[in-house]
């Protein structure tokens, strides 16, 4: 991890409301490295993407991408940083109303005045590189769960961003899909020079294009380094968490009090513990 | 109890109520002024009025037509006890134009297109097209926002016109070709009764201001809705119904400043 960092996290707090979601989080990702951030469920792995992207401000700490303090920075400031910014969401989050062309046309629409011809050219080329340059006219209620994520890559690459964010790009998808995306956001990465950020508890895949992993538990960074490092980890933590154990420092059961057989005989009220 | 807890509860609701009436105002006043925005685009906003205003046409015609025809009868009903027949047209002209056209045509256009409205938003909400925009660096208030808001503006006052004729038109139907009543003296009597500023103009300011909160209130519901299956319905629901109620809510205070 010699290379210059791209994207820098010091000591960022984050609570919604009472709940404490990061605890001082320090991060450094280098530019080039596909990074992914694992963790249980609820962990905070997505309010870090956000945080990263600026959607979300942290309560204290400070985050720097390329260069820049997003904390420092208003509201155009942030605005122009993300027109360098990718992001593949969860449930692809592609526009009902258009076309799969029209949807990976639209950064390009809203952010430049380019010609038909050339606009063509270049949403042709990210759907070709999805595999899916036969599919620009299906409205996105015409694809399958695995080519509207890869539509959603398509739009998330067309402006050839610095970073991407991808949010859980596994989840959902069958085996097949699952190796299409995982080959597509190594090579996208390659060919864009760009840098990526993986949030995803599917450790197999995640491990086999990642350069680097971080896993978060209660709001802080257990364990990180190649993924090789991070399998020969010695954290309890890391290993029930990689190694999918149901117990472990990771209770299998939520808090409840100790006498089970008087909880069976009860009745369940909203907010009580039993 | 009841009447103890009934307490807290107010004030609890009006503790929650503040915060949220404030946020609105926000989202409001962010939706107005995004028109400024670079990413705010004339078509969208020439293609929701399309969508607001000609798809909602009919409705409204049809309905004009029967509370025209209604008013015809009724109004004839009250008047021919003081042979003052004559005064129909002027009686049917001023009902739509003064409150039934605007107030009909708000309540309408709430279910119509401002349920339409909330449910839009807040499934783009839910399934992350909003959080999608800001990502690729363009403002959702500029994009979906301010089209939806201004087209509200725009189109309420051209419906409530058309309303109000069609309106007309039904009350003429059943005041001279069905009751009888002199077709020369009905056109005349409203013509020399009713005013521009103080008639027409005073319906369509309130069909405006209505526009305005319709839209706002339907916008705002989606905007602030849940982003669940359970969430969009209720939006739906809260925004029609939220909608309704201040339409003739701010219908009482307008006509109460207005009236002269």
């Amino acid at each position: 991890m010699a290379a210059e960092a791209l994207v820098e996290l010091e000591n960022v707090h984050f609570s919604r409301g009472p709940h404490m979601v990061l605890a001082g989080v320090d991060m450094r990702i280098s530019q080039g490295a596909i990074v992914s951030l694992m963790g249980a469920s609820g962990g905070g792995k997505t309010t870090m993407l956000n945080l990263m992207a600026g959607t979300l401000a942290p309560q204290s700490g400070r985050i720097r991408v390329a260069g820049q303090d997003l904390q420092a920075l208003d509201f155009e400031g942030v605005y122009r940083l993300r027109r360098r910014m990718g992001m593949l969401f969860q449930h692809s989050a592609l526009f009902t109303d258009f076309s799969a062309f029209e949807n990976v046309a639209f950064p390009l629409r809203r952010h430049f005045r380019l010609s038909e011809s050339i606009l063509r050219k270049l949403v042709l080329m990210k759907l070709e590189a999805v595999g899916l340059r036969g599919a620009a006219g299906l409205m996105p209620a015409e694809l399958s769960g695995g080519m509207g994520r890869r539509v959603a890559l398509a739009r998330a690459v067309v402006m050839d961003p610095m970073l991407i964010f991808y949010d859980e790009p596994f989840t959902g998808l069958d085996p097949i899909s699952v190796g299409i995306i995982a080959t597509l956001i190594r090579r996208l990465n390659n060919a864009l020079g760009a840098t990526s950020i993986l949030v995803s508890h599917d450790v197999q895949e995640t491990f086999s294009i990642a350069d680097y992993g971080y896993i978060l538990a209660g709001g802080k960074i257990i364990a990180e380094g190649s993924p090789a490092a991070l399998r020969a980890s010695d954290s309890e933590l890391a290993r029930q968490f990689l190694g999918g154990q149901p117990d472990g420092p990771v209770p299998f059961h939520y808090p409840a009090k100790d006498d089970y057989a008087t909880a069976l005989t009860g009745s369940v009220a909203a907010g009580e513990v039993i | 109890m009841a009447f103890l807890d009934f307490v807290p509860n107010l004030g609890r609701r009006v503790l929650l109520t503040i915060p949220n009436l404030g946020a609105a105002t926000r989202f409001l006043l962010r939706s107005l002024v995004a028109v400024l925005n670079r990413h705010f685009s004339i078509q969208q906003l020439l293609k929701q009025v399309y969508g607001f205003g000609v798809r909602s046409l009919l409705l409204m015609m049809i309905a004009a037509f029967f509370t025209g025809m209604v008013l015809g009868f009724q109004g004839y009903y009250a008047l021919v006890r003081f042979g003052a027949t004559s005064a129909l047209g002027t009686l049917v002209a001023l009902s739509l134009l003064r409150e039934l056209g605007p107030v009909l045509t708000a309540l309408l256009f709430a279910g119509r297109a401002g349920s339409a409205l909330t449910a839009e938003i807040s499934s783009m909400k839910a399934t992350e097209q909003l959080s999608a925009m800001e990502m690729m660096a363009v403002n959702p208030f500029a994009w979906v926002v301010a089209p939806r808001l201004w087209a509200g503006i725009i189109v309420v006052p051209i419906l409530c016109v058309i309303f109000d004729l069609v309106g007309i038109f039904g009350g003429y139907l059943i005041s001279v070709p069905v009751l009888g009543v002199d077709g020369g003296t009905f056109w005349a009597q409203m013509q020399s009764n009713v005013t521009f500023s103080g008639d027409i103009l005073t319906g369509l300011f309130k069909a405006l201001c209505f526009g305005l909160v319709v839209t706002w209130i339907a916008a705002w519901q989606g905007y602030a809705a849940q982003p669940t299956a359970e969430g969009v319905g209720n939006a739906t629901t809260r925004s029609v119904v939220t909608a309704s109620l201040a339409v003739l809510g701010l219908d009482f205070i307008l006509t109460a400043l207005l009236f002269t």
